[in-house]
């Protein structure tokens, strides 16, 4: 069995589906020949032709609804915008069709889309690179929002949304593409898209993310652990539809959780997470719940993106002043 | 100096406003005369069909309504050209179109009633619906024809945009990549001179709509939209081209909206009186008429006859409307999602708690 990195997962999970389901084809900008400028997509134009490998103009509102009209005719499309800040102008196809077709027409029509983009900061990219907006979309009725943050979950999710009958938002964190290997067979076996990860079991306090902060939240339950403290990690890795009950039964457990994300405060997803602590688990807790994410600013280039990024640090110390209030 | 491309911009009319032909070499759908006659019938209804559902509106038993008067012969030529597994993606004032297509009058009444099972339509399953942000049907036509391509079967996306949409990224996008990739699109620009209250000429500098087609590589043609006969023809030849593989069109049809943007418009408020009753003079009916009266193929007594035909017929459509009961209140969940997550089917059940209690 193959050891491959989260990219190669998708690349694989992509060829896997291409190969399996002629109604999968593959569109966005540079795909084809070039095989993606993160090279998600290389050597599946030599495999699947052109056809079904498809390089587009340059506009990612041609791709997003080229997209849906190919969706809406029966083909099974994965779009690729390149980067998840390129991703605004595809919206109101995601948005208002997408995301619609199916109830507009009471099923007559669906749109069984996938949307995928490389996701967040943290690897020295220029401006409009770096974005971590998954709440844009967890907003929007309709649509799957799915966000791995493993070799082989990216593969097993990516093969669910591609099968699903719905659009899916697929964001890949870019800055941890490459940052490991794992095995990862090519099985052709998906992962549920409404079940959370439990990465680590614990006891003290519940840590809860997603996305590239997967890293920093394992290093910083690592870090509690060599103090005594048990942090449990969960990836949420499918935001919408959300599994609040497997993140209930490890705060039932735990009595603390901090959330933690790439994307700025106000109104991130974490908010829906704390919402729902509050409606449905006030009394499991015995500490407020605390957020550890990006500023409510944009991120800035380069040269400061580090210090907006959640570190180890900061949700260590979360998680101590969840401990200390109780 | 050397010239890097020229173009031109044909216009093809046959009929003027009186009805009389401007020229002899007349296409196909001219010497079939009683598909003539049939398509003359098909634009009839529509007007009477059109003229009732504004009169729902004005008695409240209708919600917001556009009116498509003005544009029968574009929309009829448009159904008409193409075939049932084409694919339709209109704007939201096709109706000539979509009847010929099998949508029923009582289907466009309900969604324009407030149900979305207007949309869930007895047309071709694979027609869209009606699209409201403007222009991006475009690009759902052209996604059609790229899988029309990639599955290598010789069917055909058609589209409609106003003058308006065709400022759109949208349009521009569909017709670029149309260009680009051979994509067997006909892209209709229904030129009805506004978008809402703002004009045709502060839309765009270009002399002409069908230009833009130029740009991307397209085959363009301006067409007197209000002529059956020219409208018919462009469509035919724009159809059968791309179905042959030989790409993409761009028609401008040139028309005028007779009636308000929607019901909820005043056209008062912005667009002289002596430019409506200027357009009348041209409107698509009365040189049809015209022109089949010329050839002995219609009587006004058969006009008067059909005409009453429609008005029962458009009344039966009406009642079946009228008598729609409205969706219960889980179907605003039960299509959001092939299958209902946990959360959604929770707020179902509270929805349907609250309908209770409120009982």
């Amino acid at each position: 069995m193959a050891q491959i990195t989260l990219i190669e997962a998708v690349t694989q999970a992509l060829a896997h589906e291409m190969k399996s389901d002629p109604s999968v084809v593959v569109l966005g900008e540079d795909v084809g020949v070039n095989g993606g400028v993160f090279r998600a997509t290389v050597g599946l134009q030599d495999k699947f032709g052109a056809e079904r490998v498809i390089d587009t103009p340059l506009d990612e509102l041609t791709i997003a609804g080229l997209t849906v009209g190919l969706a809406a005719q029966g083909m099974k499309p994965v779009a690729e915008a390149q980067f998840e800040g390129f991703i605004y102008p595809m919206m109101e196809h995601i948005a208002c069709h997408a995301a619609r077709l199916r109830t507009r027409t009471r099923g007559r029509m669906t749109c069984p889309a996938v949307f995928r983009a490389p996701w967040g900061g943290g690897i020295r990219a220029p401006e409009h690179h770096s974005e971590a907006n998954e709440h844009l979309f967890t907003n929007i009725p309709g649509i799957r929002v799915v966000l791995p943050s493993s070799p082989g979950r990216a593969y097993g999710l990516l093969l669910a949304a591609i099968r699903d009958p719905d659009p899916v938002v697929f964001l890949e964190p870019k800055r941890i593409y490459r940052q490991y290997k794992e095995e990862v067979a090519d099985d052709g076996e998906a992962l549920p898209l409404d079940v959370c990860f439990v990465l680590r079991d614990g006891s003290d306090v519940t840590l809860v993310t997603w996305g590239a902060q997967v890293k920093e939240t394992l290093e910083a339950a690592d870090a509690l652990a060599n103090e005594g403290i048990s942090a449990e990690v969960i990836d949420v890795a499918t935001l919408k539809p959300l599994d609040f009950d497997t993140i209930h039964e490890s705060v039932r457990k735990t009595g603390r959780c901090v959330i933690v994300h790439e994307a700025p405060r106000t109104a991130g997803f974490g908010a829906e997470i704390a919402a729902r602590l509050a409606e449905h688990a006030m009394y499991d807790l015995v500490a407020p719940v605390e957020r550890v994410t990006g500023y409510d600013t944009h991120i800035p280039l380069y040269r400061l993106e580090m210090k907006y990024l959640p570190s180890v640090e900061r949700i260590v110390a979360a998680a101590k002043r969840t401990l200390a209030a109780s | 100096m050397s010239i890097a491309a020229t173009f031109e911009i044909e216009f093809l009319q046959y009929l003027d406003a009186d009805g009389k032909l401007v020229r002899d070499d007349l296409p196909a759908i001219a010497r079939d005369i009683r598909q003539l006659v049939e398509l003359y019938k098909e634009m009839l209804f529509v007007r009477v069909f059109d003229a009732k559902a504004v009169a729902l509106q004005r008695t409240g038993k209708l919600g917001t309504y556009a009116s498509c008067l003005g544009h029968e012969a574009a929309h009829v030529a448009i159904g008409s050209a193409m075939q049932e597994d084409d694919v339709f993606a209109p704007m939201y004032r096709e109706y000539g179109a979509q009847f010929h297509r099998g949508v029923k009058p009582r289907e466009v009444l309900l969604y324009w009633g407030g149900d979305e099972r207007g949309s869930d339509f007895s047309g071709p399953a694979h027609d869209f619906a009606w699209c409201v942000p403007i222009a991006t049907q475009c690009l759902h036509a052209a996604g059609s024809a790229l899988a029309f391509k990639v599955r290598k079967e010789p069917r055909v996306a058609v589209t409609v945009v106003g003058d308006g949409g065709s400022s759109k990224g949208d349009f521009y996008g569909a017709i670029n990549v149309a260009g680009a990739m051979q994509l067997p699109l006909v892209a209709v620009i229904v030129n009805n001179q506004w978008a809402i209250s703002v004009p045709r000429t502060m839309q765009t500098g270009a002399k002409t709509l069908a230009q833009k087609g130029i740009a991307a590589g397209l085959e363009c043609l301006q067409v007197d939209g209000n002529d059956l006969i020219a409208m018919r023809a462009a469509m035919d030849h724009a159809i059968k081209r791309a179905r042959h593989g030989h790409g993409g069109m761009v028609i401008e049809a040139v028309t005028y909206r007779l009636s308000d943007h929607t019901t909820a418009d005043d056209a008062r408020r912005y667009r002289p009186d002596d430019e409506v009753k200027a357009a009348w003079a041209r409107e698509p009916l009365k040189r049809m008429k015209a022109y089949l009266m010329s050839l002995n193929a219609w009587t006004e007594k058969e006009d008067e006859d059909w005409k009453a035909e429609c008005a029962t017929r458009v009344d039966a459509e009406v009642n079946a409307y009228l008598e729609t009961k409205s969706q219960p209140t889980a179907a605003m969940f039960d299509y959001t999602w092939g299958e209902l997550p946990a959360d959604l089917v929770a707020q179902r059940a509270e929805a349907l708690a609250a309908d209770k209690a409120a009982h």
